[in-house]
């Protein structure tokens, strides 16, 4: 009798936490005077609080984050719910994805005050749909101890990476399920044109490439430069991701091999059919203004594209922004992306 | 008609909504006529058998373990079989890459065999348990060999669990993506991958929508084989099974299910392991992050925020599938009861219906949500209850398959005596249904709690940065640089496990009936 009054007695007790914890009825008390902007991006956004909260101290506006997958996924969303979208404004859209967004008009003219402060180098649309928020650079990364260790030099360009003396060393993300893989697709469409990037990746095929889906198990799980300790002394990944990698002495275990990247821009851009034209407009002004390209280093592990803003301490050794990387236009990418991957799959796989 | 209402509106609707885009676009009978589609439908099919029958192997003796031992332990590996079920897909994917580093088909028949265990060995046991051990006592007393005993007499009773947990886990395994992904990598791709791919990276609607038809006539047909061998179980004779101390070659049954538990483990303790590694020996580093958010602010909430809202969301969740999952049982078992053969037949089809949620991509749902959504009032597609709402969806079909059985056996008689007696039908529920059925039902928000705090697929889809669920602030963390990302993620898987085991443990107390949390 007893034990069953403490089971009905815990039975109620569990029964009155979970109807307390439920969040569906509490009603977060936000009385609705500040206009909220809506900002849809991609997984990888990060912003300080601060920043924001400085932002709608000085404007009245509150910026509402939606992410929506990466950018690829954020595209696509954006063009199948441009009759009504979700937001007032995108940001993540990148230049493998421009083309895309602009051809099904998911974004509205709109010329940016602040973007003649750097940005304006990225343009990639006539009429100013989108601007250019932050670039980002793919490029294959080397565990530096490893080749120290070994007492071989490290490799240096596309060309070496085929070469037998790194065999079965490098391992990189597949560009149909990874944007780091495309990129690094692209780049080598870049270099060596359509007429030898598939030889080129044969020879990286017989050299013992090891392809992954993800960039996280090749970085974390194949690469020995990180925590994984993988097998594979280089891997496809960032010019940003030694910064990081810098152990208790200060120094990065990792670098980055600056003649194998591949640019990629990401851009912003007011959302056509949005609610809030004008405060759509006033945050893209943000996202350019030197308080929020401050923070991309430190957040986003990509470069402003803001001229004379500070990168965090010892970017400039760790993680210096490539001088003269692979890229591609918008439109030469629409218009191969889907052929080179199918060509792609066809000969790597 | 409200359950039903619920899922057109937040299932059906959507689905068709992008489906049809698909259809609208063109195209279907190429990727129909494109033997390549025809590969992945078979590749998909197969490796979803495979780990169904590797499931089902591996249930069984932790079934029997858990139905008929009386052992020291068997309590605590009720509670720790469920933890596989939970697991974030990217923490197991990397977990089985370190093992089989070039991937392949058998790691992804075993991992995906891996996160189902649980659901054949807790079926199968709840079953088992009451099971009236009378006959095969009979049937050893006219000599029949314990095996023979068990395959004639004791096996076909089970049947009917065994077939329903099967069709589950085939769902489960048929649709699952996050491995399939990690250990299949760019070589070996399934429906659910490629429809992903194609919606997502390639926009290809049209081609998403051809697999999706092929995925959902599978899924069906694996419904119907369910369907038939749950209609055998009524058959089966229900009595009190006896527990005691395994005898001669049951050891052998039992030390089986050993093994299989400690394979279960394994990948466990491997992660708990990384949890406390750092390239410079042990550290508790990644637990103490928990209380930030990450290196240089990985994610936007502390871990412990993270742990928090994935408490509230999936009690939400699960409240919510209570609502509809109960009262659709009602409905189901009132058409079942029906004089009207048409209206039997509508709750069959119903009955199987439910299950459809468990069988369609989180994709499809999530982008048809962006296209129908919005013509409910308040644009639901931007809210935070859609967290909550899409993972009700996951978990209602499984609510329905352990509600509906005890439903159904309440005898109406006792119910007609209390109208006779003068009962009105709210006190013959309170009075009847209610006394004999809450264990069972604690026992199903119970598991359909640990369903919705491990759900990653539509979370990650809806979740909005400031207010990650457990498994998707992992899956961020995974995402990027920095050792302490992977430690603090490793720590967090280890915390969702813990929560995870709590969980369990309080329900299977309260439910006290044995075994009956994850019975299907």
């Amino acid at each position: 009798m007893k034990r069953r009054a403490v089971r009905a007695a815990t039975a109620i007790a569990a029964v009155s936490v979970v109807t307390a914890a439920c969040s569906l009825s509490d009603g977060s008390g936000d009385t609705k005077q500040t206009p909220t902007v809506t900002l849809v991006t991609h997984d990888s956004f990060l912003a300080p609080q601060e920043v924001l909260d400085a932002f709608q101290q000085q404007s009245g506006i509150k910026i509402s984050v939606l992410k929506q997958g990466d950018a690829g996924s954020l595209t696509n969303k954006l063009v199948l719910t441009k009759a009504n979208p979700v937001g007032d404004v995108a940001y993540g859209v990148d230049s493998t994805f421009a083309s895309r967004a602009l051809a099904e008009g998911v974004f509205e003219p709109y010329t940016s005050p602040e973007a003649d402060r750097g940005p304006q180098r990225y343009a990639v649309d006539p009429e100013h749909r989108l601007s250019a928020v932050d670039v980002g650079d793919v490029c294959v990364n080397v565990d530096t101890n490893y080749f120290t260790a070994k007492g071989i030099p490290a490799p240096e360009s596309y060309d070496d990476l085929a070469d037998p003396k790194y065999k079965d060393l490098l391992v990189a993300e597949d560009p149909a399920t990874a944007s780091p893989g495309l990129a690094f697709l692209l780049g080598t469409v870049a270099k060596y044109g359509e007429a030898g990037w598939k030889d080129y990746w044969t020879k990286l095929k017989a050299n013992g490439l090891k392809v992954v889906s993800g960039w996280e198990e090749a970085y974390t799980k194949d690469f020995s430069g990180s925590s994984g300790k993988g097998p594979r002394p280089i891997v496809v990944s960032y010019a940003s991701s030694p910064a990081a990698e810098v152990g208790d002495d200060g120094k990065p275990r990792t670098k980055a091999l600056l003649d194998t990247c591949y640019r990629q821009v990401e851009y912003a851009g007011v959302l056509a059919g949005g609610k809030q034209e004008e405060n759509a407009r006033k945050v893209v002004d943000f996202l350019l203004s030197q308080q929020f390209q401050a923070t991309v280093a430190a957040n986003m592990y990509v470069y402003p594209t803001r001229q004379g803003v500070d990168l965090p301490a010892g970017w400039a050794q760790v993680a210096p922004l490539p001088q003269k990387p692979q890229a591609l236009t918008a439109d030469q990418v629409q218009a191969g992306r889907e052929k080179w991957i199918g060509e792609w799959r066809t000969l790597v796989q | 008609m409200g359950p039903i209402g619920f899922l057109v509106v937040f299932f059906a609707w959507p689905v068709l909504a992008i489906v049809g885009r698909g259809f609208a676009a063109g195209g279907l009978d190429v990727v129909l006529g494109d033997p390549q589609t025809w590969r992945l439908a078979g590749f998909t099919v197969a490796t979803a058998a495979g780990s169904t029958v590797v499931a089902v192997l591996a249930g069984l003796p932790v079934a029997f373990l858990l139905a008929r031992a009386k052992l020291p332990g068997v309590g605590l590996a009720r509670t720790l079989v469920l933890v596989p079920f939970v697991l974030p897909t990217v923490v197991v994917g990397l977990a089985f890459r370190a093992l089989w580093p070039d991937g392949g088909v058998l790691p992804i028949v075993l991992a995906n065999a891996f996160f189902n265990v649980a659901v054949v060995a807790r079926t199968v046991a709840g079953l088992w348990a009451r099971l009236d051990s009378r006959t095969s006592d009979a049937a050893r007393a006219l000599g029949a060999s314990p095996w023979r005993a068990f395959r004639s007499v004791t096996l076909p009773a089970l049947a009917p669990a065994i077939a329903s947990a099967a069709a589950v886990v085939f769902l489960f395994c048929a649709t699952s993506f996050g491995v399939v992904l990690i250990l299949g990598g760019a070589r070996y791709r399934t429906l659910e991958t490629e429809i992903y791919l194609r919606t997502v990276d390639l926009l290809d609607l049209s081609g998403a929508s051809a697999l999706s038809l092929i995925q959902f006539a599978a899924v069906v047909a694996a419904l119907v084989v369910g369907g038939l061998a749950r209609r055998r179980k009524e058959g089966a004779r229900i009595g009190s099974g006896a527990v005691r101390r395994p005898r001669g070659g049951e050891w052998w049954v039992v030390g089986a299910a050993g093994v299989v538990l400690a394979l279960l483990l394994t990948p466990i303790v491997a992660l708990l392991a990384e949890s406390v590694s750092a390239s410079d020996g042990w550290s508790l580093a990644g637990y103490r992050a928990l209380a930030g958010t990450g290196e240089k602010g990985a994610l936007q909430v502390s871990g412990w925020d993270a742990a928090l809202n994935s408490l509230k969301v999936a009690i939400d969740a699960t409240l919510l599938a209570l609502i509809v999952g109960v009262l659709a049982s009602v409905v189901l078992v009132a058409l079942r009861r029906s004089p009207a053969r048409a209206a039997r037949g509508l709750g069959e089809t119903l009955d199987a219906a439910l299950m459809l949620p468990l069988g369609v991509s989180a994709v499809t749902v999530g982008f048809g949500y962006l296209v129908t959504l919005d013509a409910l009032p308040g644009d639901l597609r931007t809210s935070p209850y859609l967290v909550p709402l899409a993972q009700a969806l996951v978990i209602i079909p499984l609510i329905v398959r352990m509600v509906l059985p005890v439903l159904r056996s309440v005898d109406v008689r006792l119910r007609q005596a209390a109208s006779t007696l003068g009962a009105s039908p709210l006190r013959v529920w309170r009075e009847i249904d209610l006394p004999l059925t809450l264990r069972p039902l604690v026992a199903a928000a119970g598991f359909g709690f640990v369903v919705a705090l491990g759900e990653f697929g539509a979370t990650s889809f809806l979740a909005r940065p400031t207010s990650p669920t457990l498994p998707v602030a992992i899956a961020s963390l995974m995402g990027r640089p920095g050792e302490l990302n992977n430690q603090m993620a490793y720590a967090a898987c280890a915390l969702l496990m813990l929560v995870t085991v709590l969980a369990v443990a309080l329900i299977d107390r309260l439910g006290a009936a044995r075994g009956r949390v994850g019975e299907f």
